[in-house]
């Protein structure tokens, strides 16, 4: 594990405040993201995490701030993108809180839907696509090899043609990842991934996280409020609280943090704190003291 | 009153499923006095409505206009509903065979009886007054008759089924679109066939006009399924562009003098452009707003072809619009100008003036097989994904990089140039257009029937053009009530299959097990 800043960062947040009207959701937050590295946002509900998701997506103009991203050698200043340039060009993917798949549409439509500016390409304003001329059909036979690859990893192979909607809720927890993964992203952003989850599928979800940082190579943003899977994957934590920063560090560091204890149980009951770090390593889950949903 | 009737229907719910054999009596004690107020507020409610619709009518008379009663029709009307009532609470309290035989009987007495000739006699002697019972009197009673007797019988069967059984066939319903669907594959060949040699089979100038008058607003709704089914945009205003395509091509002719096959390509651009400049302001907008800045565009474009006046001819339209010719070969006329040829020279046939009537509908078949064409293929493509991820979620839609409002501008663009195509056709086949043909009855006609087809289904529409455009014509019978059928019609389908009629949706592409490469060229592929 390597602290904050190492090296160059993917992703520097820098002075970043979001108003709305008089509202301050963020105020003044920077930090850095590493690649290879998952960096872990918490902090209590109403904190600003998802408002700095929708900061970095495009969702969001920022009030202030600069949100530089490197690619390839290149500093992307993502508050001057469009929303729809984000994704292509900075190769930024996300995840929603509550899961925004294409319910009516098959598992495989929304995989292939993930990889539509690649295929928009290759099917020339749609004239070959219409001819089915073979440049087009060979860039949706890979489109499908990829997509075929990936519901293979999250073990949805089976389910392919079925419509996104029917499938249980871990599974397109899944599926919204790979979704997102499918657009070939620098920065995966994850919002709550494992809410709603069994700690059986919560594990899974781990390996599932930590895998696609080892194999690809990208960081990963995650919000999260089961500590489980903060505690145990986050290379580095930044913590929120009322919209401003409170900590950041490695996720022993936090853990110990005085002000994320103040922040999450009020200053008197500091043991609980520590239950989550000692979760055993089956990832059967806080017994509910650690989680600080409400 | 209905509470007391809803707790007996609960006590009672499983009784009739439990005990097969008891008589009708024993199964449940009836509510009589809550019955009778029931039916009573029904009567009440008809008595209510049908007062000042039915019972008061203004009519033209020599000198002016007169105030008309027919109270018998209304008094006719309560009673029908009253009994009407009675036989649906007794459906529902566990007794339907009782009203099976009554239903039936109310229908047959209806067809063979004159209508209300029992009311009739003694209305008259109460009051003095004449009366003529209208027939839609009679229809009421026999339709009515009829499908309580059905519901009836339907109850009376599935009653004896278990609550399982009852779900299967809940689901068996579904699983029916879903196997039309697959069956469309071998149908919509057939369909085609049967389309193409449908001028032989009927050789006669009204069934072919209807054919091409159906066919128009299937290719309409076709090119309007692309923006409302896939894209899930509700435009109200798809008028607009029929509109802009007949008015191109009407101008260039009497003004140019361009040919027919000159123009459809060019009212099609027209009206795509149209489409373009309107949506930019309008794809900013999403859902209700959307569908009201349509509407107000539709109207927009009407208001401006009714009053500029030097260029569209104001409320006069245009007159004069010239025909087609046999792709500028032959002329459809029987002594043409001097340099033309005519199509019945050409062939060597006798004249007949349904030549042309044949030849205007196998050109709109083709343009709507055209757009059939263009729409089936344009779904399996990365746009026509694009399109339905955006009527699913557009948030989701951005986040992956997918530019909405490009998207939605070449759905636009593209259903308007339908549109225009179908309107160029409008025009050369009526001759004369004007204002008065793009009302905005027309957009949302055409709305109804891509969203009573199924939003998104291709042959749903053409199901539903048969029964919007065809039945009103069947109806014609009815004359002033032939819209209240219609609209029954449409409720009706509505209750029955309140997502369309064929709303199964195919993904448009599948993952088939057989064509699985080995595992490691699949991580190969995964790899960024």
């Amino acid at each position: 594990m390597t602290g904050a800043g190492a090296a160059t960062p993917l992703l520097e947040v820098e002075h970043l405040t979001m108003r709305f009207g008089g509202l301050v959701a963020i105020d003044d937050v920077s930090f850095a993201a590493a690649p290879k590295e998952i960096t872990a946002i918490i902090g209590p509900n109403g904190a600003g995490k998802t408002t700095v998701f929708n900061c970095l997506t495009g969702f969001y103009k920022p009030t202030e701030g600069r949100l530089t991203l490197r690619r390839d050698r290149q500093a992307l200043l993502l508050e001057r993108m469009e929303g729809h340039h984000i994704a292509v060009k900075g190769g930024i993917a996300r995840t929603f809180q509550n899961i925004r798949l294409f319910a009516n549409m098959s598992v495989l439509e929304n995989l292939l839907v993930a990889q539509h500016y690649r295929l928009m390409t290759a099917s020339v304003f749609c004239v070959a696509g219409l001819l089915r001329l073979p440049g087009y059909t060979r860039a949706e036979r890979r489109a499908v090899d990829k997509a075929r690859a990936w519901l293979e990893r999250i073990d949805l192979i089976d389910r392919a043609d079925e419509n996104a909607g029917n499938l249980p809720y871990g599974a397109q927890r899944r599926l919204e990842i790979a979704r997102a993964m499918c657009t070939d992203p620098v920065l995966l952003c994850l919002d709550e991934p494992a809410a709603g989850l069994n700690p059986r599928e919560t594990a899974e979800l781990n390996d599932l996280i930590t895998g696609i940082r080892d194999e690809f190579g990208i960081g990963i943003l995650l919000i999260e409020h089961d500590m489980s899977v903060v505690m145990r994957i986050s290379d580095h934590v930044v913590v929120l609280d009322y919209g401003c920063k409170i900590s950041d560090g490695t996720a022993d560091f936090v853990k110990n943090d005085p002000a994320v204890i103040r922040a999450y149980l009020g200053a008197d009951e500091e043991e609980q704190i520590a239950m989550p770090a000692g979760t055993p390593a089956d990832g059967s889950g806080p017994p509910g003291g650690g989680e600080a949903r409400p | 009153m209905t509470t007391s009737l809803d707790k007996a229907a609960d006590a009672g719910g499983p009784a009739p499923a439990a005990d097969d054999g008891g008589s009708a009596a024993a199964r449940r004690a009836i509510d009589w006095r809550a019955l009778l107020i029931e039916a009573g507020i029904t009567a009440g409610i008809v008595f209510m409505l049908s007062i000042t619709l039915v019972g008061i009518h203004i009519a033209n008379v020599t000198g002016g206009l007169a105030i008309l009663t027919r109270f018998a029709d209304v008094v006719a009307a309560v009673v029908l509903a009253f009994v009407g009532r009675v036989g649906i609470v007794l459906i529902r309290e566990g007794q339907p065979i009782p009203v099976l035989i009554g239903g039936v009987a109310a229908a047959i007495l209806g067809l063979f009886v004159p209508p209300m000739s029992l009311i009739g006699p003694i209305f008259s002697a109460l009051t003095g007054g004449e009366w003529t019972p209208s027939v839609m009197l009679q229809v009421v009673q026999v339709a009515g008759g009829v499908v309580i007797a059905l519901r009836a019988a339907w109850v009376t069967w599935r009653t004896r089924g278990t609550l399982a059984e009852q779900d299967q066939r809940t689901g068996g319903v579904d699983r029916f679109g879903a196997q039309v669907q697959r069956a469309t594959r071998f149908i919509g060949p057939i369909a085609v066939v049967f389309a193409f040699s449908l001028p032989f089979l009927f050789y006669d100038r009204a069934t072919i006009d209807l054919a091409t008058l159906v066919v128009t607003y299937i290719m309409l709704a076709w090119g309007l399924n692309i923006i409302v089914g896939l894209a899930g945009l509700l435009d109200l205003g798809y008028v607009a562009f029929y509109a802009v395509g007949a008015y191109s091509y009407a101008l260039l002719a009497t003004e140019f003098g361009l040919s027919f096959w000159i123009c459809l390509p060019l009212a099609g651009v027209f009206a795509a452009t149209a489409g373009l400049i309107l949506g930019f302001p309008v794809l900013r907008l999403r859902g209700d707003y959307f569908a009201i800045v349509t509407l107000g565009f539709g109207e927009i474009i009407r208001i401006i072809l009714l009053n500029w006046t030097q260029l569209t001819g104001g409320p006069d339209g245009i007159s004069g619009i010239a025909r087609p010719s046999f792709f500028g070969i032959a002329d459809f006329t029987r002594r043409p100008a001097e340099d033309q040829l005519a199509f019945h020279d050409w062939l060597g046939i006798e004249f007949d003036g349904i030549h042309r009537i044949i030849f205007l509908y196998y050109l709109i078949l083709v343009l709507a097989l055209f757009v059939n064409f263009v729409s089936i293929r344009i779904r399996r493509l990365p746009i026509g994904r694009a399109w339905e991820a955006l009527r699913e979620d557009d948030v989701a839609c951005q986040s992956l990089g997918i530019n909405r409002r490009n998207i939605k501008l070449v759905a636009f663009t593209i259903s308007a140039s339908f549109g225009g195509l179908a309107g160029s056709f409008f025009a050369t086949r009526q001759g004369f257009i004007s204002p008065e043909s793009f009302q905005f009855i027309e957009s949302a006609i055409i709305l109804a029937i891509v969203v009573l087809g199924g939003m998104g289904s291709q042959a749903g529409i053409v199901l539903a053009a048969i029964l919007m455009i065809g039945m009103p014509e069947v109806f014609r019978e009815l004359e002033q009530y032939r819209m209240l059928a219609f609209g029954a019609l449409m409720v009706t389908i509505m209750v029955w299959r309140p997502r369309g009629l064929l709303s199964h949706r195919d993904p448009t592409i599948s993952l088939a097990a057989g064509s699985k490469p080995p595992p490691d060229a699949a991580k190969r592929g995964a790899r960024p």
